[in-house]
């Protein structure tokens, strides 16, 4: 194994990590956006809300997430949509994720017993109050460890967009291997990377969890 | 002696699940003050009545009608809310599992609904919740969250959730019945204080000593009807019918 190699080439990889970042970052919002909008159309008293809602996390999570994006970079541009490269990525990760969020938050919020909420209901409050006092405090305790897991699986899963050519770390990696003809040490050093992004990401999760445990 | 227009009055209650009926066309009044305990075996629908008064369990047929107001009224659906929500503010309920919010302290529990919806303040709220809470002699535990809490004491609590919206009717659904033996005296003592202030009651229990010393009228309930009602004097030591008898003795012969 070349060190020095590593050692010289890893700053060149730092870019790259940002751009993963990125990636995460911004598909995390919208994931987290579509994971709401999702929940909240299951659990509608609305049958078409809830069948589209359905439709959505069926397609999105029976579907592989490259043939999404495939399908959005690829595809879009024959039904009018245009996007570049990173922007693709966000959205078609971005959505993906979502699905996968949205059971995850609706699993959190159809735990809470219900007696709690006739409780609720029996004092007076409406079904929005006894949602946002009730409801919601509960299951955003009980959501944030399997959000974690999503949020995990979706900063590993950034790595597909190389195949749409973003300049993120694995797309890096291959790039570097083209020149250096040392796959080894190329995807190891984006693997430590992937590695640190990952170890810091669960800390800010535990930590929030922790937060939301105490009050 | 008895107001001539009732304070709960309902008319010709009827309540199916598909071509299952579990309340056939009960009628019943109660007066201002009074207390009235509903007895019978499971399944036989007394909860599904005391949990249709406040449109918990929405009858299918009938009328529900509290203080001149009808309860279950045919609205558009953000107009029914509205007045669905008004109505139950009127009206406490008190549940077998207690059903307090466990992220919330015991002050919070009481505080909650009367904040939201009444919009006292941070003072006045603190005031609502001692108040409230010494009532029920829970006021030492007033910081606590109700995990901390014995059942009996989680019950109490809930009593005083209830009464702090200032209702007109409590209504119990087993207030008592997931409580160890030990726990059931201080709930019990709790809703003889309530009687005693003259808090309108209907009671759905399995404790007929209870219900006889506290209750001015007991309902004897069994597949979906009421069998027969009366003084407690009368039904549970002289009944007239033929099920409630059989219904005591083999309540009875169950808790010996």
């Amino acid at each position: 194994m070349d060190i020095d190699l590593m050692l010289r080439v890893y700053p060149y990889f730092l870019e790259a990590a940002w751009v993963t970042i990125q990636l995460s970052v911004l598909t995390i919002i919208l994931g987290l956006i579509c994971g709401m909008l999702g929940a909240a159309g299951r659990l509608s008293r609305f049958a078409l809300l809830r069948f589209l809602a359905a439709a959505y996390v069926s397609f999105f999570r029976g579907t592989p997430a490259l043939i999404q994006i495939f399908l959005l970079y690829f595809g879009g541009p024959q039904v009018g949509i245009q996007l570049d490269a990173f922007e693709a990525g966000v959205i078609g990760l971005g959505v993906n994720i979502g699905a996968y969020m949205t059971e995850t938050m609706r699993g959190a919020i159809i735990s809470i017993d219900k007696g709690q909420i006739e409780a609720a209901r029996t004092l007076g409050l409406s079904r929005f109050e006894t949602f946002r006092k009730v409801t919601l405090p509960q299951a955003l305790r009980l959501m944030i460890r399997p959000l974690g897991v999503n949020i995990n699986a979706q900063i590993k899963g950034t790595a597909l967009v190389a195949a749409i050519s973003v300049v993120e770390l694995t797309y890096t990696a291959q790039r570097y291997i083209g020149s250096t003809y040392k796959p080894f040490e190329m995807f190891l050093i984006a693997g430590i990377l992937y590695l640190i992004i990952i170890t810091a990401s669960g800390k800010v999760i535990s930590y929030l969890d922790r937060r939301v445990r105490l009050q | 002696m008895t107001d001539p227009k009732p304070f709960v009055e309902i008319r010709h209650a009827q309540k199916s699940y598909g071509s299952l009926e579990v309340l056939k066309d009960i009628s019943l009044t109660v007066q201002r003050g009074e207390i009235v305990a509903i007895i019978g075996p499971s399944g036989s629908g007394k909860s599904t009545l005391l949990r249709a008064i406040n449109d918990l369990d929405p009858l299918t047929g009938g009328e529900i009608i509290l203080d001149g107001v009808q309860v279950n009224k045919t609205l558009p659906h953000r107009q029914y809310e509205k007045h669905i929500n008004g109505m139950r503010q009127q009206i406490g309920m008190v549940f077998q599992h207690f059903n307090l919010f466990p992220h919330l302290s015991v002050r919070d529990n009481v505080t909650m609904a009367p904040k939201l919806l009444k919009g006292i303040s941070g003072k006045e709220a603190d005031k609502l919740a001692e108040e409230q809470l010494t009532h029920v002699g829970m006021l030492e535990r007033i910081d606590y969250y109700p995990s901390q809490l014995s059942g009996g004491q989680k019950q109490r609590v809930a009593i005083a959730r209830a009464l702090a919206m200032e209702p007109k009717l409590m209504l119990f659904d087993e207030a008592t019945s997931a409580l160890d033996p030990e726990l059931v005296e201080e709930v019990n003592l709790v809703m003889k204080k309530l009687a005693e202030e003259h808090m309108t009651m209907i009671i759905v229990t399995h404790e007929m000593d209870f219900a006889a010393s506290v209750c001015d009228r007991v309902l004897f309930m069994d597949q979906g009807v009421v069998v027969e009602e009366g003084p407690p004097g009368k039904i549970f030591k002289n009944p007239d019918m033929d099920r409630t008898k059989e219904f005591l003795r083999k309540h009875l012969a169950g808790s010996k």
